[in-house]
């Protein structure tokens, strides 16, 4: 019996999201389930009825029936009280709950035998489970809409230019917090142009930050702020005023300050104190995107764009709402993704029953309530992917070399001292056996053997092929072998010498190795001249 | 022209082909090095020819070899293709050593130069050496020159009990050069000295035709070792010390880029020299054993040109497939194109794509790319993670990531180009079929991986096509 996804219209006052869209209908249709959606629940993100009905889903009048007629209900928001009373006994709920922050909500909803996903839950340091991570969605689209407001309360461009008008500054952008949300801030912000600086108590997001076309601004103070899950922790006292210190001073030279910072279960941190906000230029614009959390500036206004000596400080807290449609769309695809996780146990493929695995770590994460006994708070991950705290401070020493691989590692002591060992017995057999006259050639021949080796090492790669023809022709420096037999002075003693067909080689020899010395050396011309640039 | 003059002549000889070879450390200072190249050459050259060793009756005789010689290789020069470079050196190679073997003959029936005791020994060792160096450099790139150009198959011809054949043929040798050293006339010596030479030539022949088209750069870089050290064994039969020492010198450079060869394909230099990869029937049981899971998903010309304009970082990849497509000049325009359309365009070469050392860094030369964007395998690798298209053109075993995941695979270990690692890669390819190493590409496999089928040049010049439309 295939099991029926009901989507309502959100209730909460000027939520526009929803939390499936029609393309993400025809997939969850694949999978085997009946969808119906409330009249008019797309409307906000224009996403209208009768696009829903195309993707085959049904279309339900109000919202009393579509509650009781879902087996499985999709949210954005957390379900208000009335809602609750509207669910099915045993019904699965899945959207964002926020257990700590709602315990109310969660005796209701125990009260009714529910099993609740809340995906606001879910263990975001399972690489798995990132396609399911509608907080990072969210996240990105608020970024995004952060700093569209900035630009909307803003005065001016956001990029320099130099016109025949006059010439405009570019606008100077601080954010502060470099999670998801303010890497998605840092990379809007620095394409519309801006100078964007960001900070961050994790050191290890200074290259993601430099990424996207920002600069990290450091605290002058020693101190790791990684707090596990991906959050920051709380820092010491010493770190706090040094930090204050530099917000001080980025307060004096920007324009607009976008702040993100957040720690979980606790109230977002007050870093822009109201001396700050009087501090910056007038027409200075702050969005704080901790609203929510009572917000990073002391000023801000949660919900709310108000002036405050005469800086528009932007305290929204409906920041993915603004932008209906892509985060609809997203949401929509992060629960398509746990749904699809949810049927990986599935007897049939595509029989529309779901089965909530409390072995699954991702799923066991997400289920706050499973029929009607609360699960939460989840035991701790066994494999926490503990963000890689202690990095071994150089990983592999690079190699250093002239280019790129030089004469190689120094040999191990063993091999070394073979090496040695057969050198020195090769040494002395030649020393024993061979006359003076040999040694003389030997000795040269020996060091103009270490001195290829250390002249060819620096040799660059890019330039091996040359490298050959020009030895290449060089090696035909053998013709002075054939020259001294062409005719030597002979004095005498050429008795019975066969000196034509001596002379019949030489000059073979001779014209051989000039093919080889013109064309060798003309040829690594050619190519070297091709060299540029 | 006295002695003394001569010696101090080739010392300064000797002086400029060090600084020749010096000079080619970058693109900068390479052309000065191939003119102190070529004034070393006539500094010896001249220094002989009028030194104490030459009259003047031979002046004639080495003014029309030379001009003869010379107006060949000029020619040669001039004509040559850039992607015929590898077949053009091994020919040359194949000269010095054919030379190395007449002068040595020469020399050996030469009786005007009398040597006694121990002193005739060397000297005869030495000839003995020199021409069986000669011997094998000559016919081995002569074979290398057939294989290069596609005169011979490419497949190695593994002969059974090869290992034996070889050595056998060096007991032989060694044989016969105690014979040659008892030997009391020269016409007695003649038969041991021709003999080893025949056995030489054949060694050479079968030497190269063991091994397979990948390991070619291997085998020209160790010929051209090999032309070196004939020159240097000529040079103590003569007792010159500029030949030693240029010898000397072509040998060791030989050598090192016959060791960057080997490792660059993480295999050690005798393994390559005994021929044939993954020697025996490990390599098909490895294949048969992990068939790559998923699927490929080929995309056309168009598709292609469409990821390559939205893209800000391209990494190209070329191998030995666009050399012989002849594709470096469409390459070099699509290059251009999407660099001045602000794309970050830059190349990574593999130590051993081509057929000879540094064959990709020349044919992207000719083409007019400039050589600051083409980076070795070092020097990119760590860039694609942060790159949007990496574009493999005609390659397939040095983006192989089974060299780095698989460890039973036949190429594990060696360096590879981590292309996957890049948002797109797209290798182009006539077909499946597996490359030179015969192991199946799990690149080929990956999501984000795109296959282009044809051939090279026709494929890029219609995504050219499309990305001016």
């Amino acid at each position: 019996m295939p099991l029926t996804i009901g989507v309502p219209r959100e209730v909460f006052p000027d939520e526009k999201r929803v939390a499936t869209v029609p393309d993400v209908v025809e997939k969850l249709i694949k999978l085997g389930f009946a969808v119906s959606v409330e009249s008019g629940a797309g409307d906000a993100a224009n996403f209208a009825d009768d696009t829903y009905r195309a993707t085959g889903a049904t279309v339900v009048g109000d919202a009393a029936s579509l509650w009781a007629g879902s087996d499985i209900v999709f949210k954005v928001r957390a379900p208000s009280p009335v809602e609750v009373d509207l669910m099915r006994t045993g019904g699965t709920l899945i959207g964002f709950v926020w257990p700590a922050q709602n315990p109310e909500l969660m005796k209701q909803l125990a009260a009714k035998k529910a099993t609740v996903l809340a995906i606001d839950s879910l263990p975001r340091q399972l690489s798995r489970a990132q396609k399911m991570d509608a907080l990072t969605s969210m996240a990105g689209v608020s970024g995004y809409r952060a700093v569209i407001e900035a630009a909307n309360a803003f005065g001016r461009f956001f990029n320099g230019q130099v016109t025949a008008a006059g010439k405009i500054p570019p606008a100077k952008v601080f954010i502060a917090g470099a999670g998801v949300a303010g890497l998605a801030a840092i990379g809007a912000a620095a394409n519309l142009g801006a100078i964007v600086r960001a900070n961050d108590t994790r050191a290890e997001v200074a290259d993601q930050v430099v990424s996207l076309g920002g600069e990290f601004v450091k605290v002058d103070y020693e101190e790791e702020g990684s707090g596990g899950g991906g959050y920051a922790k709380v820092m010491s006292e010493g770190f706090q005023a040094a930090q204050r210190a530099m917000y001080a001073q980025q307060a004096r030279e920007v324009d607009i300050i976008i702040t993100t910072a957040l720690i979980p279960g606790k109230p977002a941190p007050k870093l822009i104190t109201a001396e700050m906000v009087k501090s910056m230029k007038p027409g200075s614009v702050i969005v704080d995107m901790a609203g929510e959390q009572g917000g990073n500036c002391e000023l801000t206004e949660p919900g709310q764009a108000v002036v405050r000596h005469g800086v528009t400080i932007i305290g929204y807290t409906d920041l993915p709402s603004r932008l209906a449609k892509q985060s609809s769309t997203l949401y929509a695809n992060n629960l398509l993704r746990l749904t699809e996780e949810l049927c990986k146990t599935q007897k049939e493929k595509g029989d529309g029953t779901i089965d909530v695995n409390m072995e699954d770590e991702a799923i066991r994460g997400l289920t706050v309530i499973r029929d009607g006994d609360v699960t939460w708070p989840p035991p701790p991950l066994k494999v926490s992917a503990t963000p890689q705290a202690a990095k071994p401070a150089a990983p592999v020493a690079e190699k250093k070399s002239g280019h790129g691989h030089g004469a190689g590692e120094p040999m191990s002591a063993g091999s070394l001292a073979i090496m040695f060992g057969v050198g020195a017995a090769l040494f002395w057999l030649i020393g024993a056996f061979a006359p003076a006259s040999f040694l003389s050639h030997f000795t040269v021949f020996v060091l103009a053997c270490f001195i290829g080796y250390m002249v060819v090492w620096n040799v660059t790669p890019s330039l091996h092929t040359p490298l050959m023809s020009v030895t290449n022709a060089i090696s035909s420096i053998i013709a002075i072998g054939a020259l001294i037999q062409v005719a030597p002075p002979l004095e005498g003693v050429a008795e019975g010498r066969p000196s034509n067909w001596i002379l019949g080689l030489a000059v073979a020899a001779l014209a051989l190795t000039a093919i080889n010395m013109f064309g060798g050396f003309a040829v690594t011309r050619r190519m070297l001249a091709m060299f540029r640039k | 022209m006295s002695p003394s003059l001569a010696t101090v002549s080739y010392i300064g000889a000797t002086i400029l082909f060090i600084l020749s070879l010096g000079g080619l450390s970058n693109p900068e200072t390479s052309r000065r090095g191939n003119l102190y190249g070529i004034i070393g050459m006539t500094i010896a050259v001249l220094a002989t020819v009028f030194g104490p060793r030459v009259t003047m009756a031979g002046i004639p005789w080495i003014v029309g070899a030379m001009v003869v010689g010379g107006a060949i290789g000029l020619y040669a020069a001039r004509t040559v293709q850039m992607t015929q470079m590898p077949e053009l050196v091994a020919l040359m190679h194949s000269l010095v050593g054919l030379a190395a073997c007449l002068v040595g003959f020469a020399s050996y029936i030469d009786t005007s130069i009398v040597f006694t005791g121990a002193e005739k020994a060397i000297h005869e060792v030495e000839i003995y050496i020199g021409i069986l160096i000669g011997a094998v450099t000559f016919s081995g790139s002569i074979i290398a020159f057939g294989k290069l150009s596609g005169k011979i198959g490419g497949k190695p011809l593994l002969l059974p009990a090869r290992h034996w054949l070889n050595l056998l043929g060096l007991l032989v040798v060694i044989w016969f050069g105690r014979e040659f050293l008892n030997a009391h006339t020269v016409v007695d010596g003649m038969t041991p000295l021709i003999v080893m030479t025949a056995i030489a030539l054949l060694f050479g022949i079968h030497m190269v035709m063991a091994i397979g088209g990948a390991d070619m750069p291997v085998v020209v870089s160790m010929l051209n070792s090999y032309s070196g050290w004939a020159a240097a064994a000529t040079g103590f039969m003569l007792s010159n010390d500029l030949l030693i020492v240029v010898g000397a010198l072509v040998g060791s450079s030989g050598a090192i880029l016959s060791y960057i060869m080997c490792r660059a394909m993480n295999r050690n230099f005798i393994s390559v020299i005994a021929g044939g990869f993954g020697t025996g029937g490990g390599a098909p049981a490895a294949k048969a054993g992990e068939q790559p899971a998923g699927e490929v998903v080929a995309v056309s010309a168009v598709e292609t040109a469409e990821l390559l304009r939205e893209s800000k970082d391209v990494i190209i990849v070329p191998g030995y497939g666009m050399a012989v497509a002849q594709a470096q000049h469409t390459v070099f325009e699509i290059t251009r194109f999407l660099r001045e359309k602000g794309v970050n365009v830059r190349f990574g070469i593999h130590p051993v794509a081509g057929r000879m050392p540094g064959h990709m860094n020349v044919l992207l030369a000719e083409a007019k790319v400039p050589y600051d964007i083409v980076l070795e395998m070092d020097e990119i690798n760590a860039d694609f993670p942060n790159t949007d298209v990496a574009m493999v053109i005609g390659a397939n075993d040095i983006v192989n990531p089974a060299a780095e995941d698989d460890p039973a695979s036949p190429i594990a270990g060696m360096p590879v180009l981590q292309v996957w690692k890049a948002k797109t890669s797209v290798v182009m390819k006539r077909s499946m079929a597996s490359g030179y190493a015969g192991v199946d590409n799990p690149l080929f496999y990956k999501d984000n991986n795109r296959m282009l089928f044809g051939d090279a040049k026709k494929m890029l010049d219609e995504v050219l096509a499309a990305l001016k439309a």
